[in-house]
């Protein structure tokens, strides 16, 4: 009776530091001033996920090893001698782990979920550029009649894609901004994400679209506001028949070129 | 209840081919499965050879056509090389793992565990066999048509539908091998609830019953889904229905989401089997008990059943779906982790006070106490909804589901062939080239998936024959085609083994792992028809683990 007691003590404890672990998990509020870059925030959290996943497996794997090398037959005619589990043993084996587990879970979903708010929730000020999967090329309409192959976008100001596609299911897959979506004839989604800094990256399409799948891809640049403006300028200049060409402005200082990532 | 009687409808034991066509007995079925299986294993395998080879390096190898028996070069570079990827994902699936699992090691064991002298229905297993082989022989023929499959295993539309290449016969492949799943189902989940050996409660079945039994009410349930799935591709695709078409007020989402709510739960039809073989494997070399018995079944393995039709949009997290919805299924999958943790820790438990006599087999499931961990940890920034926009179809999911299913589960698969070759040939096929063998492929499997984990969090995507925008991945997907080579030695030494020890081999005794378990106890190795010469009945106390007498009414 008393050891029945005890079990639930344990269960009881074990699952009260599942649900503080689980409050301490929970989302804070967001950084004041200033936008919370996902792409970061997920540099963030992946850290914290590998020492997880590295602290569980090498209890995991310790364990394994110690037994392995313990318990190895020292004659051929031995056989084991573990006594069977009494009930409450039994069930402290099962709902100790299970509350543990929980515990990590939890911890998980909720870091997991405060991320997932940040790249869901599509700031306000936004510059929006729709995007067309086709095989095997994007395009992208800027929204003011000016359209292009590659994505060219302006530092400190975020990006919202809102994408579909003309044929068949594609995936937009920004690397260096650590976010994809996948692009289908029918629907509409889209992503976000912040340029903080000058940048040449390119996307890839990551849903398998048939023959040239693995060659759709584009340079998306990240450029400072006033290359920006010149770029554009000239794009919509182009699209004037009459209008004379002339160099547009001085040309910038080239974006860093980073690798992807 | 042992009314069946196995002599009736097979007596014919000798070994001329039609008797082995013809057969009823299901330890001859389960055998023809693990051919069938093989067979399947080493086209597969030749394809991922292929695949590693084009991927060596960006651009052309110009190699790859080959291997599709395309040697007229009439299909572009990408296509072919789809097509080989088409292969070898649907084949190492539908005709590899699930026939093996649950074809060979079920048909071969589940009978012999539970004392029955043959599966409930022996006619309509021997029809799921035939089946079964008639869905290779459809696949077989992708590579004898022009316009060979390149849909992927996954075959989602509208690609599927749009595309000139035959869809039809993934879909009839899909159609054989399910309906002999189906039927295979029905069998098995009536021989272990109605033919278990008088006294044998379901408390006292080996693990591995246990895990067939799951997977099989899988299987009842969900293939069907599967197969209306690519039966609405079919429609779409030949008889010009818009199912999946959007223009026609269909929804491209559809068939990911039936899809799906068959294929995370086949991955349990896999991983289930594969972990009931560890179990009893470990626990037999070990001479020990499973550990937290009913923990293992009740929370581990009926939770794995309980929570498995609930996770499916985790396949479909950047698919577009309501973030409500990714965030509820981001939850119910990572609590995958707490069933999956309660078998683990009952496996690393059966070892506990064991006495672990190390043979080939052993050391194979040792290396799955190891595949395992990678696997299934790796999985759970994947489950996590916000992590996968980013490594979601990266090469860092191709590696997480390499190490559970292509490594874990094809290395139980290769254990149970070691451990129970005994029974089936009545010969060994320990020896030192199957240990040469498995460590070369253990060196292979590391170097092969390591690096693709490494570039998949930097953004290696999948199913990529070209990648000019990645060129700094270069040397790690070289490192990672010289392992998949390697695996080729070993799978070579290992099957070549097999072959020569079921004719050559060191004979054994009946029992030579001094098993407590039905098949070696009560059954001649190999076992004739109807199995066991004297029927079989337990005893209330009989466990198949019982290798020291308890005091039963202390515990
Ligand atoms: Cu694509
Ligand atoms: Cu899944």
């Amino acid at each position: 009776m008393l050891k029945r007691f005890e079990t639930l003590i344990t269960a009881g404890a074990a699952y009260l530091l599942m649900a503080g672990i689980a409050v301490a998990g929970t989302p804070h509020a967001a950084a004041p001033g200033g936008i919370k870059n996902p792409a970061h925030e997920w540099n963030i959290v992946w850290e914290e996920i590998l020492w997880d996943l590295w602290i569980v497996g090498g209890i995991f794997a310790i364990v394994a090893i110690w037994l392995l090398v313990k318990f190895r037959a020292k004659s051929p005619d031995q056989v084991g001698s573990a006594p069977p589990l009494n009930l409450d043993k039994a069930l402290a084996w099962a709902l100790v782990p299970a509350a543990l587990f929980m515990a990590d879970d939890f911890l998980l979903a909720a870091k997991g979920w405060s991320l997932w708010n940040l790249q869901r929730t599509v700031p306000a000020n936004a510059m929006e550029v729709k995007v067309t999967g086709n095989q095997w090329y994007f395009e992208y309409d800027y929204g003011n009649g000016v359209t292009d192959t590659d994505l060219t976008v302006p530092v400190g100001r975020p990006v919202v894609l809102r994408m579909t596609s003309n044929d068949v299911i594609h995936s937009f897959g920004l690397t260096e901004y650590r976010v994809k979506e996948d692009i289908m004839p029918g629907r509409i989604t889209h992503i976000w994400f912040y340029p903080d800094k000058p940048v040449e990256t390119a996307v890839v399409c990551v849903e398998f679209c048939g023959n040239s799948h693995s060659q759709m891809t584009n340079a998306v640049k990240a450029v400072p506001q006033a290359d920006f403006d010149a770029w554009m300028a000239k794009k919509l200049e182009k699209k004037k028949p009459a209008a004379a060409a002339q160099p547009a402005a001085p040309a910038a200082a080239e974006p860093a070129k980073t690798q992807t990532p | 209840m042992t009314t069946a009687t196995s002599t009736d409808f097979h007596d014919k034991s000798g070994s001329t081919l039609k008797e082995w066509i013809f057969t009823t007995d299901h330890k001859r079925v389960g055998v023809l499965y693990l051919v069938g299986a093989i067979a399947a294993f080493i086209v597969a395998g030749i394809m991922a050879l292929g695949i590693r080879l084009e991927q060596m390096s960006p651009g052309e190898s110009g190699l790859i056509n080959y291997f599709v028996l395309d040697f007229a070069k009439t299909m572009p570079t990408g296509t072919a090389y789809n097509v080989a990827l088409y292969f070898h994902g649907a084949a190492m699936i539908l005709a590899f793992l699930i026939p093996a699992l649950t074809g060979f090691a079920a048909n071969y064991l589940v009978p012999l565990m539970i004392g029955a002298p043959d599966v409930a229905f022996p006619r309509i297993n021997a029809l799921s066999l035939w089946l079964f082989w008639a869905g290779i022989l459809v696949a077989l023929m992708t590579f004898f048509v022009t316009d060979k499959p390149d849909i992927m295993w996954t075959g989602y539309p509208p690609y599927s539908v749009t595309t000139t290449a035959n869809t039809a016969l993934y879909v009839f492949t899909v159609h054989l091998i399910g309906f002999s799943s189906i039927l295979g189902a029905v069998n098995f989940l009536v021989t272990i609830i109605y033919m278990r050996a008088p006294g044998m409660g379901w408390d006292q079945m080996n693990i591995f019953v246990w895990t067939t039994f799951a997977a099989f009410m899988i299987q009842i349930v969900f293939v069907p889904v599967l197969a209306s799935a690519v039966t609405l591709l079919l429609f779409d695709k030949y008889m010009g229905t818009g199912f999946f078409d959007p223009t026609r007020g269909g929804d491209v989402l559809l068939y990911q989401n039936l899809f799906w709510f068959y294929s995370h739960p086949a991955v349990y039809v896999i991983f289930l089997p594969a972990v009931g073989l560890l179990f009893d494997i470990i626990a037999t070399q070990a001479r020990n008990h499973v550990f937290n018995y009913k923990a293992c079944v009740y929370g581990g393995i009926i939770g794995i059943l309980a929570i498995t039709g609930e996770v499916w949009i985790h396949h479909l997290y950047i698919a577009g779906m309501p973030d409500w919805l990714r965030i509820g299924m981001m939850v119910s999958t990572l609590l995958i982790s707490v069933p999956v943790g309660l078998l683990l820790i009952s496996l690393w438990g059966t070892m506990y006070k064991g006495a672990i006599h190390y043979n080939v087999s052993m050391w194979y499931a040792v290396v799955c106490l190891f595949l395992i961990l990678v696997g299934g940890l790796t999985g759970i920034p994947l489950a996590i909804t916000s992590m996968t926009v980013h490594l979601s179809e990266t090469s860092f999911v191709h590696a997480h589901f390499h190490f559970i299913m292509g490594l874990m589960a094809t290395f139980a698969v290769f254990s149970a062939v070691y451990h129970w070759f005994p029974k089936i040939t009545g010969r060994s096929a320990d020896s030192a080239i199957a240990k040469w063998a498995l460590w070369i492929k253990v060196i292979g499997t590391q170097v092969t998936f390591w690096p693709l984990f490494i570039i998949g969090v930097q953004g290696m995507p999948r199913r990529y024959w070209d990648y000019a925008m990645f060129p700094q991945f270069e040397t790690y997907h070289t490192i990672a085609t010289a392992g998949a080579f390697l695996i080729a030695i070993g799978v070579i030494l290992m099957v070549g083994g097999w072959v020569w020890s079921a004719f050559y081999g060191p004979k054994t005794d009946s029992n030579p792992w001094k098993s407590k378990s039905i098949e070696w106890t009560h059954a001649e190795s190999p076992p004739g028809p109807g199995n066991f010469p004297k029927p079989v009945a337990v005893d209330p106390y009989w466990t198949p683990y019982n290798y020291i007498e308890w005091d039963h009414d202390k515990y």
